[in-house]
């Protein structure tokens, strides 16, 4: 009865203050963690992050630690910041004009936000998978390669190696490997999108951000990526954008909860699942929320 | 098929949708007409076009007065009786007839009108010849004698065969003494006038009693002992030819007794329009068609061909893309892709939009005033110095006609792009970026490939403006008659400072310009067709590669 209680007035909180104004009562606002350690210790720290659409506020003092080779799952009511957040890990939210922010964030420890900072580089470092399947017109392998050839590389074992290697990371390869030539735009979605990973994961980034992936696609191939992104733990740090909280609990290791531009709960995804701290968590995993 | 249409009940209502709706048959209506103005134009084009060159019959006319005249029969017309004034009475039916009589030379007219009412023996000869001649137009009349060489044919010596190879033997020798002139003296003669320059050049750059100078002046002067030596050679053999070819001589008599010689290689195609049947005649038509396309203007260009003019069109067009495509793509680029979006990018962007409806004589002025005038003085007194004052850029030419097409297609180009480069989904942009690629490569590498088959609409309604334009050019570098092409074997292969043949300006000196526009009238329709056809098929072009371009951005399936 308790908990019930505290939700009501947190709700109310939170509710109040979307138009701007911050009251006080959120600044006793505390987001609630206990996420499960990576080997690696944190490879991305967000520091007080706000940010602003012209006027109105979509990120609201957010800190939160992301550990290195884990997957985190980002979840949340629509509209509630998730691409927000995770496009301001690579600074893709820069294309916006009107955009502002505070705070910081950190990619092992250097500062991403800054003038002095190369974007092209920090974005270099983060492979990105979008909502919708976004292939080049270009044939199968030019698409993969794509990272490669903006950076210049030229030397033929290299793109081959590389190509190779990328397509069997997506578990692409086998489907493609005879017709690499071939326009991208003919590939089904469900192959788009894993060559889309391919793509994120030619240039050899330390971190993969992914939007809700599989949300166009049919459960085959939203079950080929899961299994992809299973494989890819360890070598890669994975934060993953998802509406599907099966799917979340399945991949991820860690679990953010969002909502209303404010991180909620950040803690291990086992526990988020069955048992959160903070009953709104509850709610919204049980499908009870709104 | 029939299971796939809808038993009749159903149909009552949407048939009702269709029918009653006014502003639908308005709409239809005006589509209506809208084709079938330009499918009449189509038609006229062709019809008139392609039927200026079919040899027609030639009639031999006796009329009341005892005056006989042979000719083509051009057209009839009907003339209302209180027209013809005091004749009235003498003109009953009130029908004349325009007969192409051809002889120029000997009537002073080649068109003349002739009451049908008085025309009081009509006949057909199969002997009648219908001569084509490198000067005057045609002749209509009989062959009296051939002289080769000072031996006299006539009558039946003189078959139409025999004639026909001599006159073909004839146009091979016109052919020989046009390649000594063009090719042989012309060529020593522009050798020489370079030479020239060259020591001119020296005189400046060395002063003339310099070493160097003495040294230049040397070798010009053994040079020009050389070239004169070669050029007096040359005319010698050309004198020769000339010779040879005045023996070979063909009399011809019209059908009112006046008498005409000529040289037989004079005459470019002769044939008797009585005798000849389909084939033949085709024959004639398509030679007809093959001297139009691929030969050079005669007699104030209303006869021969208009080759000039086609390749003149084609090169300005061909330069015209070329320099407007990096023009309007960058400046688009710039103003969608790198300007910030406010007031100035808005401003700009109206003034572009104005631009296309200003009107084009005013772009000639400027090209003249500014690329001719200003831009290509500062080259001649730069670079050309030695054959001032005569310009060299300083005037109308190639490069600047093209630079002023350029500039007056260019908002066509822009807008076509902007639009293109908006309709690139940012979902392609972004992955790009995401990839780590810079702005300028995300452009280079997917904007651009993707907006191009926007880009080259843009270009085909470039071209097909700038190829029909022609009051600029008229200021900026087309003449009525061009002594060069502007591309040719002679370094640097494209003379972009020469003026040029235009066919839209072709058409308009041939319509309005010529001595004759009665006898015009025909090539203004041919060349009319050549010119629709060469836009259409340069537009062709440029829509199948833009059409291949969009088969590769086609949306895959999901
Ligand atoms: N380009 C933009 N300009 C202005 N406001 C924006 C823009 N993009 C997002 N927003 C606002 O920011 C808030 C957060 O949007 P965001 O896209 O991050 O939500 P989300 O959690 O990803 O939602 P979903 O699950 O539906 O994708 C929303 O209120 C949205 O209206
Ligand atoms: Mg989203």
């Amino acid at each position: 009865m308790r908990g019930q209680a505290q939700q009501v007035e947190g709700k109310g909180a939170l509710g109040r203050d979307t138009g701007g104004a911050m009251g006080e009562k959120v600044e006793e606002f505390h987001t609630v963690y206990h996420p499960k350690p990576g080997p690696g210790g944190a490879i991305i720290k967000i520091e007080s992050f706000s940010l602003w659409y012209g006027a109105t506020q979509a990120l609201f003092d957010v800190n939160m630690e992301v550990e290195r080779g884990l997957v985190t799952a980002l979840i949340g009511p629509s509209g509630c910041g998730k691409s927000t957040l995770l496009r301001s890990l690579n600074r893709m939210n820069d294309l916006i004009e009107e955009v502002r922010i505070s705070g910081q964030i950190y990619l092992d420890g250097e500062a991403i936000y800054g003038s002095k900072v190369d974007v092209i580089g920090l974005r270099k470092r983060m492979g990105m998978v979008f909502q919708k399947p976004n292939p080049f017109p270009m044939s199968i392998a030019d698409n993969v390669l794509y990272p490669l050839k903006v950076d210049g590389v030229r030397d033929r074992a290299v793109l081959e190696e590389t190509l190779e290697r990328a397509l069997r990371a997506a578990a692409l390869w086998e489907e493609v490997k005879d017709r690499l030539k071939e326009n991208a735009l003919k590939l089904s979605g469900g192959q788009q999108q894993r060559l889309c990973i391919a793509r994120a994961i030619a240039g050899d980034p330390d971190v993969l951000l992914m939007d809700e992936p599989c949300s166009a696609l049919d459960p085959l191939a939203t079950g080929k990526i899961e299994e992809l992104i299973y494989e890819l733990k360890g070598r890669y740090t994975i934060i993953i954008v998802t509406h599907n909280m099966q799917q979340a609990a399945r991949v991820s290791d860690n679990t953010a909860f969002m909502y209303l531009g404010r991180l909620v709960e950040y803690g291990e995804t086992a526990r988020i699942f069955t048992n959160p701290i903070v009953p709104w968590t509850m709610d919204y995993v049980t499908g009870r929320f709104g | 098929m029939g299971s796939a249409s809808p038993p009749k009940g159903q149909r009552q209502p949407s048939k009702a949708r269709h029918t009653g709706e006014p502003q639908q048959w308005c709409l239809g209506g005006a589509l209506l007409l809208g084709l079938a103005m330009i499918a009449g134009f189509i038609l006229l084009l062709l019809w008139n076009g392609l039927g200026a060159f079919f040899p027609k019959r030639v009639e031999v006319l006796e009329l009341a007065d005892g005056t006989r005249l042979a000719g083509e029969i051009f057209r009839k017309e009907r003339i209302k009786v209180q027209d013809s004034g005091l004749e009235q009475g003498k003109e009953p039916s009130g029908v004349r007839l325009l007969v192409r009589t051809g002889n120029f030379d000997l009537y002073n007219e080649d068109f003349k009108w002739v009451p049908e009412g008085k025309i009081e023996k009509r006949g057909l000869p199969p002997d009648i010849w219908f001569v084509e001649r490198l000067e005057w137009g045609p002749f209509v009349g009989f062959v009296e004698k051939l002289t080769l060489n000072g031996r006299e044919l006539k009558g039946e010596e003189v078959s139409p065969e025999f004639l026909r190879n001599a006159q073909e033997e004839g146009a091979r020798r016109r052919e020989r003494m046009r390649g000594l002139e063009r090719k042989g003296l012309s060529r020593v003669n522009q050798e020489m006038e370079k030479e020239r320059l060259l020591l001119k050049r020296a005189a400046r750059i060395y002063g003339e009693g310099t070493q160097e100078y003495a040294r230049q002046k040397r070798r010009y002067e053994w040079l020009m002992e050389t070239l004169s030596a070669r050029y007096k050679e040359l005319e010698g053999e050309l004198e020769r030819l000339r010779a040879e070819d005045s023996r070979t001589t063909i009399s011809l008599i019209t059908v009112d007794g006046k008498r005409k010689t000529l040289r037989l290689s004079e005459v470019v195609r002769m044939y008797r329009p009585n005798e000849l049947d389909l084939l033949a005649r085709l024959k004639v038509y398509g030679s007809r068609w093959w001297e139009f396309l691929t030969q050079e203007p005669r007699e104030a260009n209303t006869e021969g061909g208009i080759m000039p003019a086609i390749f003149g069109t084609f090169v300005m067009t061909v330069i015209m893309s070329l320099l407007v495509a990096p023009f309007g793509v960058v400046a688009a680029l710039f103003l969608r892709e790198y300007a910030r979006q406010g007031f100035l990018v808005s401003a700009i962007r109206i003034a572009v939009n104005n631009l296309a409806g200003v009107p084009s004589i005013v772009y000639g002025v400027f090209g003249l005033g500014f690329f001719a005038y200003t831009i290509g003085g500062r080259i001649d007194s730069l670079f050309y110095s030695e054959r001032l004052p005569n310009p060299t850029f300083g005037t109308g030419g190639l490069l600047w006609s093209s630079l002023t097409l350029a500039l007056l297609t260019v908002p066509v180009v822009i807008v076509a792009t902007e639009e293109a480069l908006a309709a690139v989904p940012s979902s392609m942009r972004e992955g790009s970026l995401a990839c780590g690629a810079s702005k300028w490569q995300t452009v280079r590498y997917i904007v651009i490939p993707r907006a191009m088959p926007g880009i080259l609409t843009g270009l085909i309604l470039a071209m097909a403006r700038g190829a029909g334009e022609v009051a600029p050019l008229m200021l900026v570098g087309v003449v009525k008659m061009a002594p060069e092409l502007p591309v040719d074997e002679t370094f640097p292969y494209i003379h972009l400072e020469r003026s040029f043949m235009h066919l839209a300006f072709h058409i308009f000196d041939l319509g309005f310009q010529s001595r004759n526009s009665e006898a015009a009238k025909p090539m203004v329709f041919a060349s009319t067709l050549v010119l629709v056809g060469l836009v259409a098929v340069m537009n062709m072009v440029a829509v199948i590669i833009r059409n291949k371009l969009r088969k590769k951005f086609a949306e895959g399936h999901f």
